[in-house]
């Protein structure tokens, strides 16, 4: 029985070692400026993890091999070693207390730091199922809004067309598109319940919560078609609540931030 | 502490002595019967879920005879699948991983543990059995209300759970219901809690002194002291839910909401006060469902080693470093959320620190077995897969408490696995070692020992199956709570692996047979069991099996020795009785 035992929890750990350093499914490349930092830090916590986690179960397995019963021998008597407790709690607490401290320096570049000057600033305004992506326009500025004016057919964000700043104001649905190598300050918000905004290339999620406005950035440093993803429970269709983002060179954004002006 | 203990007669009526008792043990084993009840239901919920997961459009005729309306058309629609993610859920948290080990095993074992005859109020006792009952049934009538059951979560956050029936179906009465059935298990484990504080400190037998309590009775008391300060945090934000829903307020809503092409009266909520009062009492719950099956598997890995558990006071000590911890952590639930990205530093530091009391345990159950004399009985198998799940559920929990990881693991299946692992099949092997270990007492009769094994094997080896992969499903970006893999790209590709989940689950919910089967068998036509089959120490060994109404009759037993006093040099046995005289040997 002990072997057994020891032999399963050996060939789960093997397994499962493969599953991961096969990475048969893996995340998206990273296109985010970010994005690199977060993968490594992941892959450093992975692999701390995972050596502890061979230890702890070939250990596991050792012990149930080596000490299974013999006979009527009796099993060694001792209570508990001060020594080897101070030793284990101080190793454990300095690599988990260094993983934590480690794990903040993208978090604090992320969301201590402002979004930078200069940065585009892209209104996103979650509702069930649907992304309202919203740009201030040749003029730079969001126009004012009211929710009485909210009309999902022609006015989804409810701009009000009485402020001039309102009048160039450029929204679309489920479509949004950036520049490549600049700086993108997003102001998530929401209508009805909480979203949250969620592109797994960027390495980017973030939760749109109705009353708020919260502001993220980030920089995407390579160009292409990418899924937009709610990853926050919001109803029924909330599997189904999919926008596109792309991720453009510059000239190809103002063709295409033009384009939808006209539109 | 002395105590006036006569031979108290059982109550001569089937119903004052079965139904309505105020006994202890009776209580218990209504509550394992209660969670073994839920348990099934959660179980046969999660299929239907995984069901949808690997065959999104599939016809399940048959299945749908269990939900005529809510799968009328026999397919698993994405809304009732959402019902089922709820009330799976719900089931699982609550009427299964907070019922069984602590309203079951805690209820039946603390007092004959700490040599009492019974709680010290058995009447609120009593009552909270049947509050969490209630509590059951109202939860399950959500299934039947028009709407069907809340597609909201376990977590029912605001304002999807608060606006109403305009913001998707079953959140109109389904949701009212849910409310009402949590703040019902809310009270009831109020009065659980009171009790078994009381008992473990008033009325521990002579000479039993709180270092000579086993691990599993700290385990209970920490849990119930989490159970009493987290709870009425629930309880309140419930209340505060409904009357949201019901009386036009607006704790949780804010200005300017336009549901379903409706601008909402509300004003001036807040969407996060919700999540603050739900974790706060959501992440010690974690610790209320995982501490007892700690405390089950440091007893089971003791006796069965025959080895004196290791570091006994580290082990105290790590319990209440984790209990207190598991307070000042809940932000860890909430670094997307929009809530202060200072707050959520200090709650990442907060929330690796209480890895180390957990590795601690972790490195002590080890040092236990190391030159032990195993003995390979079921409930020591399942507290051996209880240590090696409790490593592998737990280290996953060292990427989640970090800021900036989490960014892309949040509300992924990363998360699904990871607290799967740690908070619910940990917690289930904890309870199944638990049954085997204490079954002969409960019932004098001892379960099949084959079967056992057989129901270990499958488990152990399912579980691994069942939600190893899921991690991989949360690294490539998979959202929770997603009716199928169809709608997006990047999904599509993962669908095998959901559908290997799947049948790992099928296999690994039919092992579940095995062990109903064994444990109602053993009930009436198991071998019959001896006082002390297992040759342990603690004062439920001391007594007939199953022990009589009043516990320890008319003797008051005497305590002279630690808890876990095996293999002691010297001594005739391999182990000495709690209650044996000091002189056996000197402890």
């Amino acid at each position: 029985m002990g072997f057994a035992l020891a032999l399963i929890i050996w060939a789960i750990t093997l397994a499962t070692v493969v599953l991961f350093a096969g990475r048969f499914w893996w995340f998206p490349e990273a296109i985010s400026e970010h994005g690199p930092s977060i993968d490594r830090q992941f892959m450093l916590t992975l692999t701390i993890i995972g050596i502890a986690f061979v230890l702890a179960q070939a250990t596991l397995g050792f012990f149930i091999l080596r000490y299974r019963r013999r006979g009527d021998e009796r099993a060694s008597y001792w209570h508990e070693s001060r020594r080897l407790e101070i030793l284990w709690t101080t190793v454990t607490a300095a690599v988990f207390l260094s993983l934590a401290v480690l794990g903040q320096r993208v978090w604090a570049k992320l969301h201590l730091n402002a979004p930078p000057p200069g940065a585009l600033q892209i209104e996103v305004t979650a509702q069930q199922f649907v992304w309202n992506i919203r740009y201030p326009g040749p003029d730079g500025k969001f126009g004012r809004t009211r929710t009485e004016l909210i009309n999902d057919v022609d006015n989804p964000v409810g701009l009000d067309f009485t402020d001039p700043a309102a009048r160039d104001d450029i929204v679309t649905v489920n479509q949004m598109a950036i520049p490549v190598n600049r700086d993108i300050h997003v102001i998530l918000r929401s209508k009805d319940v909480i979203h949250s905004f969620w592109v797994p290339p960027l390495r980017m999620k973030q939760d749109a919560v109705p009353g708020l406005a919260i502001n993220i950035h980030f920089k995407a440093v390579k160009t292409g078609q990418f899924e937009i993803a709610c990853a926050e429970l919001c109803g029924l269709s909330h599997h189904r609540m999919r926008g596109f983002l792309s991720v453009l060179p510059e000239p190809e954004f103002e063709a295409w931030l033009k384009q939808r002006a006209s539109q | 502490m002395t105590q006036a203990v006569a031979t108290h007669e059982p109550p001569r009526s089937f119903i004052r002595r079965y139904i309505f008792s105020t006994d202890h043990k009776v209580i218990g084993l209504q509550y394992l019967f209660l969670a073994m009840a839920a348990v099934t239901i959660g179980i046969v919920l999660s299929i239907y879920m995984r069901l949808r997961l690997a065959w999104p459009t599939e016809r399940w005729p048959l299945l749908a005879k269990l939900f005529p309306q809510a799968m009328a058309g026999g397919t698993i629609s994405p809304e009732f699948y959402l019902s089922l993610v709820t009330m799976h859920g719900t089931i699982m948290i609550f009427f299964v991983l907070t019922t069984a080990p602590l309203g079951g095993f805690g209820n039946y074992f603390l007092p004959i543990q700490v040599g009492a005859h019974d709680m010290a109020f058995p009447v609120l006792n009593m009552l909270s059995f049947w509050v969490t009952l209630a509590g059951f049934l109202v939860l399950l009538a959500a299934f039947f209300v028009s709407g069907g059951a809340p597609i909201s979560g376990w977590t029912a956050y605001a304002p999807l759970s608060a606006v109403g029936e305009i913001a998707g179906p079953g959140l109109g009465m389904g949701q009212n219901l849910w409310i009402v059935s949590i703040a019902l298990f809310c009270i009831a484990s109020l009065l659980g809690a009171l009790n078994f504080i009381t008992t473990t400190l008033n009325l521990r037998t002579k000479g039993m002194s709180m270092t000579r309590l086993p691990l599993t009775v700290w385990a209970w008391f920490t849990t119930a002291v989490l159970a009493l300060l987290a709870f009425p945090v629930l309880l309140a934000g419930g209340i505060l839910l409904l009357l949201d829903r019901v009386a036009g307020t607006s704790f949780f809503i804010p200005e300017g909401l336009i549901v379903s092409d409706k601008i909402l009266p509300h004003k001036g909520g807040s969407p996060l006060l919700w999540q603050h009062l739900f974790w706060f009492f959501g992440h010690p719950e974690v610790y209320i469902a995982i501490l007892p099956g700690m405390g089950i598997t440091s007893h089971v890995l003791s006796t069965f080693a025959r080895k004196p558990i290791f570091g006994y006071r580290a082990m105290v000590a790590a319990i209440f470093a984790i209990g207190l911890l598991g307070f000042l952590v809940w932000g860890h639930h909430m670094f997307v959320s929009g809530m202060s990205p200072y707050s959520a530093i200090a709650f990442s530091l907060l929330t690796l620190s209480i890895g180390v009391p957990s590795a601690i345990k972790t490195f002590n159950w080890l040092a236990t077995l190391y030159k032990a004399q195993i003995r390979f009985t079921v409930p020591m198998l399942f507290a051996l897969g209880f240590v090696s799940i409790f490593v592998t559920g737990g280290l996953s929990g060292i990427i989640l408490g970090q800021t900036s990881l989490d960014i892309p693991m949040h509300d992924t299946y990363f998360v699904v696995a990871h607290f799967h692992l740690i908070m619910g099949v940990a917690a289930i092997f904890g309870i199944f070692a638990g049954t085997y270990y204490w079954f002969p007492k409960m019932f004098g009769r001892m379960m099949n020992d084959a079967l056992g094994k057989l129901h270990f094997w499958l488990t152990f080896i399912g579980v691994y199956a069942i939600f190893i992969p899921m991690h991989i499903l949360g690294i490539a970006g998979h959202p929770r709570r997603y009716a199928e893999t169809a709608g997006f790209d990047f999904l599509a590709p993962l669908q095998p692996i959901h559908v290997f989940i799947t049948i790992a689950a099928l296999i690994t919910a039919a092992a579940q047979l095995l062990f109903f089967f064994n444990f109602f068998w053993s009930i009436w036509k198991g071998r019959r069991a001896e006082i002390n089959p297992w040759r342990a120490t603690t004062l439920e060994w001391t007594i007939p099996s199953p022990p009589p109404h009043d516990n320890f009759g008319p003797q008051v037993p005497v305590v002279h020795h630690g808890p876990y006093e095996y293999s002691v040099p010297g001594a005739a046995e391999d182990y000495i009785l709690q209650t044996a005289p000091p002189t056996a040997v000197k402890s």
